[in-house]
């Protein structure tokens, strides 16, 4: 494989008319210096990425994911919503790359945007906990609640509707999945599949039909 | 469910649709951009109504003028201080950039109102003029606001109710500065409390209204 390049501006970058891209400098993607420091590479690649180099693009998303990471855990995110937190912030650093000034710090950057979405993963957690009801007194009073085999078939129950999501066309599947499942918006679920939301709300519904006629036969 | 999307799949993806990208432009040039249309609405006032009448009530009042002038300085504090929220990693301490020439306004206008105290405007003229004041205010708030919400949404503001104050502040400033062009009479008290009131007015409407358009970014 070639040896890529990446093409990096200068600061002059800012005083182009729109459109246009002025002072640009090519220089190595690899060229780093001994003694810079990963919160300076990281900065490199996101001045190359601003510019289109895609190979810089994809190194600086995969080095950021422990940056976000520790940005979620610090405000509190639990383990299992980390994953979505960085999908998130990864979606999120895509959209508004243009906003990133060279002359400051990338990590401060993402670590602002990793901050924001974390505190919309607890937001979004804190309100589906709300909606939930929780009685303990019913649960006690549930003849069959320490019965083994109702464990046995809700188990069965998940198994089978997962089993038929995944049977699911791709399509359909992946609307199920973002926008039933993890509750994402049609807006943000468009932009992490790539799909239009048009074609998403498609899906998702005739997916809910394909399901509806296997579990309980209906047209 | 297993994951669909793995985080090497989503960057996978993100990198396929990368496109080169036109770097935003500092938060003082784009305040610059804003500042221009709130100085042809200016341009065009002064046309209207002449400089005169300006000139004569600030010698005669001088308070009026530094009202003005702190009007004036806080738009364009509040402004640059949208713009620089509205961009990722920028300390909140820029929200508090405006202060200073609100201070200036809030005091200068307040000595208006003393002096207003002992003139001895007729009640009649007075509430017709506080009402063309709040119009004035509030209509002209309305399109500075909105584009400053189209220009805040090509950035990033990740604390859209703050920014959504500066806008407000910003919009309300201007068009109470711009009212010093055209304004017919001589402040009295209850003109002043109904610029006040103008600007709660706005900056409430933006913060509600605002910061919700800008939160979709």
């Amino acid at each position: 494989m070639p040896r890529s390049l990446t093409i990096t501006a200068t600061m002059a970058f800012d005083d182009a008319p729109p459109g246009q891209v002025s002072h640009l400098h090519i220089v190595p993607a690899e060229s780093a210096n001994a003694t810079e420091s990963p919160g300076q590479r990281r900065t490199r690649w996101m001045v190359a990425a601003q510019a289109g180099d895609r190979h810089a693009y994809e190194k600086l998303l995969a080095d950021s994911i422990a940056l976000i990471r520790t940005a979620a855990r610090r405000r509190g995110v639990g383990q299992e919503h980390l994953d979505d937190v960085v999908q998130e912030t990864l979606v999120t650093v895509h959209r508004v790359r243009h906003t990133f000034d060279p002359a400051r710090s990338y990590d401060a950057w993402l670590n602002a945007i990793a901050s924001r979405r974390a505190i919309d993963a607890l937001r979004s957690s804190g309100r589906r906990d709300r909606r939930e009801v929780h009685d303990e007194l019913a649960l006690e009073r549930q003849p069959a609640g320490d019965d083994a085999s109702v464990a046995t078939e809700r188990e069965q129950r998940t198994q089978r509707l997962h089993a038929a999501v995944a049977r699911l066309p791709p399509g359909q599947r992946e609307a199920v999945e973002q926008l039933g499942l993890r509750e994402r918006s049609l807006g943000e679920a468009a932009e992490l599949t790539g799909r239009g939301t048009g074609a998403l709300k498609v899906n998702l519904h005739r997916a809910l039909q394909a399901l509806r006629k296997h579990f309980h036969g209906e047209p | 469910m297993s994951e669909s999307l793995s985080h090497t799949a989503l960057i996978d993806r993100l990198g396929s649709a990368l496109v080169p990208v036109q770097r935003l432009a500092p938060p003082w040039r784009r305040t610059l951009g804003w500042l221009l249309l709130v100085v042809a609405i200016a341009l065009g006032l002064l046309m209207h109504y002449g400089p005169g009448g300006m000139l004569q009530r600030w010698v005669m009042t001088p308070d009026l003028g530094w009202a003005g002038l702190g009007a004036a300085l806080t738009a364009v504090c509040a402004a640059w201080a949208a713009f620089a929220l509205a961009v990722p990693g920028r300390r909140v301490t820029w929200a508090w950039l405006p202060l200073p020439a609100a201070l200036l306004w809030l005091g200068a206008s307040g000595l208006g109102c003393l002096r207003a105290w002992f003139t001895s405007e007729p009640p009649d003229a007075a509430l017709q003029q506080s009402t063309d004041c709040l119009l004035f205010i509030i209509g002209l708030s309305i399109p500075l606001s909105a584009l400053l919400i189209v220009l805040l949404r090509r950035a990033c503001p990740l604390r859209p109710v703050p920014t959504a104050v500066l806008v407000g502040l910003a919009s309300a400033a201007a068009s109470a500065a711009l009212l010093e062009i055209g304004h017919a009479t001589d402040s009295a008290a209850t003109d002043l409390l109904t610029h006040a009131l103008a600007v709660a007015v706005v900056v409430a409407i933006n913060a509600a209204l605002g910061g919700r358009l800008l939160s979709r970014t």
